[in-house]
């Protein structure tokens, strides 16, 4: 084939199989053998999974869409890192290359009260959409396409909105976190409204609500270790949780109708 | 389904809390470390300072704020870590290596806390109210705490768990300085790095300042 290195190595694979939320799991040991080193982690698993519904087996349930980075379905935590080795890459996009032939891998599923686990490597983030839903949206309608330059917006702030923009959701910060603290995900989704002109009107009232929605489903709090941007697939800087805690205290200070 | 938004019961909230005492009590130890160096220069510098400490109505004002601070702190901290830790009731069977990895000292916050928290209660029966000990400088009785240092810090036992306690306060403060910093919101591209370093700095200054006198009193006097 074409664009192929050829090479192929074999793994020992310790997978947690879990039949369902409320069943008992465990880990469960394969062969991985003759996987080429060009296959993706998730080609790696099709691979194992293809021979396991030949054997009359359940397959390894786990979230995959896009396989191209950007989707942020795939949530496993390889090795005791959710996606794997490599900083700003998604499970999808970590390829076998980096494993050494022989070497044993640990697959486990996001581990989070607030990320329910739903069968072998897939867990529930709909705890997710509830906090982008507590706040995380623009409600005024900001009509079509404004005409450039009608609307300033330094470049800096629009580079910074970006940055948080390409968060996608995939929960890799609450799986690295000691805390299972969802602090990263909720701050950039507030940040990318924060830092742009139509954010504004919402913006204190957004902030106290998707804290507050995020305390509520169970995340723990931010130790400010920095696993979580460490961990991260789109590399979401420290800098967006600090403006959270920021703005949250502002907005506690402004809010009129904020308890103690 | 809107969460009810409550400061002080928020998790942020919460960590601001924990980093306003957390601050205060690092500026405390600074000063104690500051005036514990008196040491060096005489036995009556030292005792002196420590009479004029006591000697003004505002040491019951300053004490409370400690009391207080501390309070806060280690209570809010107990708190949170126990949410924490109940917001993953299953652990992993791998931790991260590499890159990935949450530092130790990170990890080992709490029991950092616990062991400066035992510290702090026993410090302060050894020598607030411990052994009372006078001397009269020209005309002026004052509290001989230089003896009592001496007395104590002579002792292999006392040494080597001050010097435990000691690394274990340097380590808890080189990540919860510029940690308190961050809770609050500041974060910037260029002074962040350099308030870490601040923050690594004051650790190592404060610890090794404390850790001079009793290795002082041990080994050289």
């Amino acid at each position: 084939m074409a664009g192929t290195t050829g090479k192929t190595l074999n793994l020992k694979l310790r997978i947690w199989r879990q039949s369902g939320p409320d069943k008992e799991g465990s880990f469960v040991d394969y062969e991985a053998k003759n996987i080429s080193t060009d296959a993706s982690f998730l080609e790696m698993l099709d691979v194992i999974n293809v021979e396991l519904v030949k054997k009359g087996e359940d397959p390894i349930e786990f979230d995959h869409d896009c396989r191209e980075g950007i989707c942020g379905s795939c949530s496993m935590v390889i090795n005791g890192s959710p996606h794997g080795p490599d900083r700003g890459t998604a499970t999808c996009q970590l390829h076998m290359r980096r494993f050494q032939d022989g070497q044993t891998v640990v697959v486990e599923p996001f581990r989070a009260k607030a990320f329910p686990l739903v069968k072998d490597l897939a867990v529930d983030r709909s705890s997710f959409d509830r906090i982008i839903q507590s706040g995380g949206y623009i409600s005024v309608n900001t009509g079509n396409a404004p005409d450039a330059n009608s609307l300033p917006v330094p470049k800096e702030n629009a580079d910074m909105a970006f940055a948080a923009a390409t968060c996608i959701g995939c929960g890799a910060c609450v799986a690295a976190c000691k805390n299972a603290s969802a602090s990263l995900f909720v701050s950039a989704k507030l940040a990318h409204l924060a830092l742009l002109p139509q954010g504004q009107a919402e913006r204190d009232q957004r902030t106290l609500k998707m804290v507050a929605q995020m305390d509520e489903e169970g995340f723990g709090a931010c130790t400010n270790t920095g696993a979580c941007s460490a961990a991260c697939p789109k590399e979401i800087s420290l800098e967006n949780i600090a403006r959270m805690n920021r703005d949250y205290a502002k907005a506690t200070l402004k809010d009129r109708k904020t308890s103690v | 389904m809107t969460a009810k938004t409550s400061y002080l019961t928020s998790t942020i909230g919460q960590k601001q809390v924990v980093a306003l005492s957390g601050l205060s009590l690092s500026l405390f130890v600074l000063a104690h470390m500051m005036g514990n160096l008196l040491i060096f220069v005489s036995p009556q510098a030292y005792n002196m300072y420590g009479h004029a400490l006591v000697s003004t109505p505002l040491i019951y004002v300053a004490e409370a704020g400690l009391v207080l601070f501390f309070a806060l702190h280690v209570f809010l901290a107990i708190r949170l870590t126990w949410l924490n830790r109940g917001a993953r009731p299953q652990a992993y069977a791998v931790s991260a290596k590499g890159e990935k990895a949450t530092h130790f000292v990170q990890k080992t916050l709490l029991a950092q806390g616990l062991v400066i928290l035992v510290f702090v209660i026993l410090h302060l029966i050894t020598f607030k109210y411990g052994k009372v000990y006078w001397v009269t400088y020209d005309g002026v009785t004052v509290r001989d705490l230089h003896r009592l240092i001496i007395e104590v810090f002579s002792q292999p036992g006392y040494l080597t768990w001050y010097l435990v306690a000691l690394v274990v306060l340097g380590l808890h403060l080189s990540h919860g300085v510029s940690s308190a910093l961050q809770t609050f919101g500041a974060a910037h591209p260029q002074l962040t790095p350099l308030l870490k370093k601040i923050g690594l700095g004051y650790a190592l200054i404060v610890s090794l300042g404390f850790i001079s006198l009793p290795i002082y009193v041990y080994f050289i006097y």
